[in-house]
């Protein structure tokens, strides 16, 4: 299935911003964070199509996945 | 040396130091500035006439070694919401303020000669009070480089510019930082009443003296695994980083970043904008992306950010600015951005509020949305001179909503609601609602845990558990706005456990007393309900307690929400 991955902050270090890629059906957001050798203890915040997941979800073709490290402000 | 209350009274134009009353030993802060405007203010007067008092109070760990423990507060009755005000802001004055001795300062009547201006010089001996000429008109940065040639590099500031002096109701006051750049309390007009009482400056006289500790020991070991808690926050890299302004990739991604004055969730632009981008251009020129806006801080959100020649553009560039410039003015370009951050540094006033009304001058068609060099323009020439348009926008985004006939006017209380929409993260939309200060993030900072999954996780689109979230957030804000402590350790005291005894301990060993847990929860009720009271003196209702009515009707993308949040449940909030 085809995914839009986007990466935020310090995640974008020697990676990407967004990128387009296919993965295997039933993989889950947690599985798409470690092959991009980010530690799931370093996420903070997962979306899909702007809705907070799980990192047990598992995305549709098409979805876009945002992947945030723990953040704050205000 | 005991701590003192300084007051002052501008209409006879003297000055003296009082012994603090018992009621108010346990107090600083927010705390102590809610207190005494509650407890000294005629809750209906006039903001801006003779009856209305400015307050500044140190907090409770303010001046001691305590890791971001330099906040001050500022409250009076406000003239933009005709509520109470506190506003706290970082800089050089709380410490210094506080090992002078001075637990609160009160400044209080109007002088009898309205056309004169005057200073305040504060020592540990008190307070002298004169008359001012030469830094009158000017702007915050020049008031600071005079004053540090006539006092001295080391004098504290806190100052007008000319938006206070015009007594706009969104004009700020200034505190001069480590790097003689300015931080603010930026909200509610406090600006305009210590221009209502001509004082164009406070001077802060440097001291060698230093704040009791009662048990020296216990107060470093606290101290340092406060610190650690600080430093280890994951939460705190990140504002290293890239500052406040990380989250507007994070908000947008959310669907809740207001844009276009409040009709859409998400900015094309955002990228330009975002605190990535920041980072980036501020590496690329030779600025500095970590900076500290009190001595002590271990967190430094703030930053340099340059222009592109490398000199010095703004600093404190927070994510509210940014937002309100950015997304909701739709002004894709940080460089724009920017200069109107720095002119509105220079004039004296909130970057929220005053940015806010410029989309909703963009919406009335005074000038168009994304017209950045058109903002920068206004603020100098319009704002700056106190034309009729520059004062229609510097009295705040309800002023221009009524001059223009606009009804689409995100204020509560007549106060710019800030960086996040409430349709799509309702926990920030009862905190704007029912805040004692009018609409206000950081009251009540529900972001957290809607969104960025601090303290939990309440789903941001769901009615339910906001008003739970909202209510303990305010609790907690309200006691740790009191301890000088600046807001963002509660990202580490929401997620580490360390943290909280940590600065219980701090207070503990500071004042040689015994507080526990419930005694800081008590204390944060106690100050919303002293708040809430002044309000209601006021004339306030439950019913002032409501969004503005377009928020109701008017989905927002992408998620397509209203706010549906009923007013009953918005009144249950106060049920504690």
């Amino acid at each position: 299935m085809q995914l839009t991955v986007k990466l935020f902050a310090y995640f974008r270090d020697n990676r990407f911003k967004e990128q387009l890629a296919d993965y295997p059906e039933g993989t889950t957001v947690e599985d798409i964070i470690r092959s991009l050798g980010i530690k799931p203890d370093e996420v903070g915040v997962t979306m899909i199509n702007s809705r907070h997941c799980s990192l047990e979800k598992v995305p549709a073709p098409g979805d876009q996945l945002a992947i945030f490290p723990m953040i704050g402000g205000g | 040396m005991a701590d003192k209350i300084f007051r002052v009274n501008m209409s006879d134009l003297s000055a003296k130091v009082e012994a603090v009353p018992e009621g108010w030993m346990g107090l600083g802060g927010r705390g102590l500035t809610s207190t005494i405007v509650a407890a000294e203010v005629k809750p209906t007067c006039h903001p801006l006439g003779k009856n209305n008092k400015l307050v500044f109070a140190p907090g409770l760990l303010s001046g001691t070694q305590a890791a971001n423990s330099g906040r001050l507060s500022c409250g009076a009755k406000s003239p933009l919401t005709g509520t109470i005000k506190e506003s706290n802001a970082g800089g050089t004055s709380a410490q210094m303020l506080a090992k002078l001795g001075v637990k609160a300062l009160i400044i209080e009547g109007l002088p009898a000669d309205a056309g004169k201006w005057y200073s305040l010089h504060l020592t540990a001996d008190g307070v002298t009070i004169a008359e001012e000429t030469e830094v009158i008109g000017q702007g915050n940065f020049a008031v600071v480089q005079t004053l540090n040639q006539r006092l001295g590099d080391k004098v504290g500031v806190i100052t007008i510019g000319p938006a206070g002096e015009m007594k706009m109701l969104g004009a700020n006051i200034s505190i001069k930082d480590p790097d003689n750049h300015l931080r603010s309390h930026g909200r509610g007009g406090l600006g305009a009443v210590m221009g209502s009482k001509r004082i164009k400056f406070i001077s802060v006289a440097p001291t060698d003296q230093k704040v009791a500790i009662a048990d020296p020991e216990a107060f470093k070991v606290a101290g340092r695994t406060f610190a650690k808690a600080l430093i280890d926050n994951p939460i705190s890299k990140a504002l290293g980083q890239y500052g406040t302004n990380v989250l507007v990739n994070i908000i947008n991604e959310s669907g809740g970043l207001p844009t276009r004055n409040f009709t859409s969730g998400q900015f094309a632009g955002h990228e330009a904008i975002s605190g990535e981008t920041m980072y980036d251009t501020i590496v690329a020129r030779g600025g500095k992306p970590k900076h500290n806006c009190h001595p002590g801080c271990v967190i430094n959100c703030s930053q340099i950010y340059a222009d592109a020649k490398g000199h010095y553009k703004t600093s404190g560039f927070e994510y509210e600015s940014i937002w309100a410039l950015g997304a909701d003015c739709c002004v894709d370009n940080l460089d724009h951005i920017a200069e109107a951050d720095n002119i509105m540094d220079d004039l004296g006033i909130d970057s929220i509020e005053t940015a806010v009304a410029f989309g909703v001058a963009m919406e009335a068609g005074v000038l168009q949305f994304g017209d950045g060099a058109e903002v920068c323009r206004m603020l100098r020439e319009e704002v700056g001179k106190g034309t009729p348009l520059g004062r229609i926008l510097g009295n705040g985004a309800g002023s221009v909503g009524r001059a223009y006939g606009v009804t689409r006017v995100p204020v509560v209380k007549n106060q710019a609601i800030p960086a996040y929409d409430p349709r799509a993260i309702k926990g920030i939309g009862i905190t704007y609602a029912t805040s004692t200060q009018g609409a206000d993030h950081t009251m009540g900072y529900t972001i957290a845990t809607n969104i960025l999954g601090v303290g939990g996780k309440v789903d941001p689109l769901s009615k339910e558990g906001q008003v739970e979230l909202s209510r303990n957030l305010q609790i907690a804000t309200a006691a740790i706005d009191s301890t000088g402590m600046c807001l963002f350790v509660a990202f580490a005291a929401l997620d580490d456990a360390t943290c909280l005894p940590a600065l219980i301990d701090l207070l503990n060993a500071r004042y040689g007393i015994h507080l526990v847990a419930d005694d800081v929860t008590n204390l944060g009720m106690s100050i919303l309900k002293t708040e809430r009271a002044f309000n209601l003196a006021a004339g306030f209702t439950n019913k002032d307690d409501r969004l503005p009515e377009f928020f109701l009707e008017e989905p927002i993308a992408p998620h397509n929400v209203v706010w549906d949040i009923s007013d009953e449940a918005i009144d249950s909030f106060w049920n504690f």
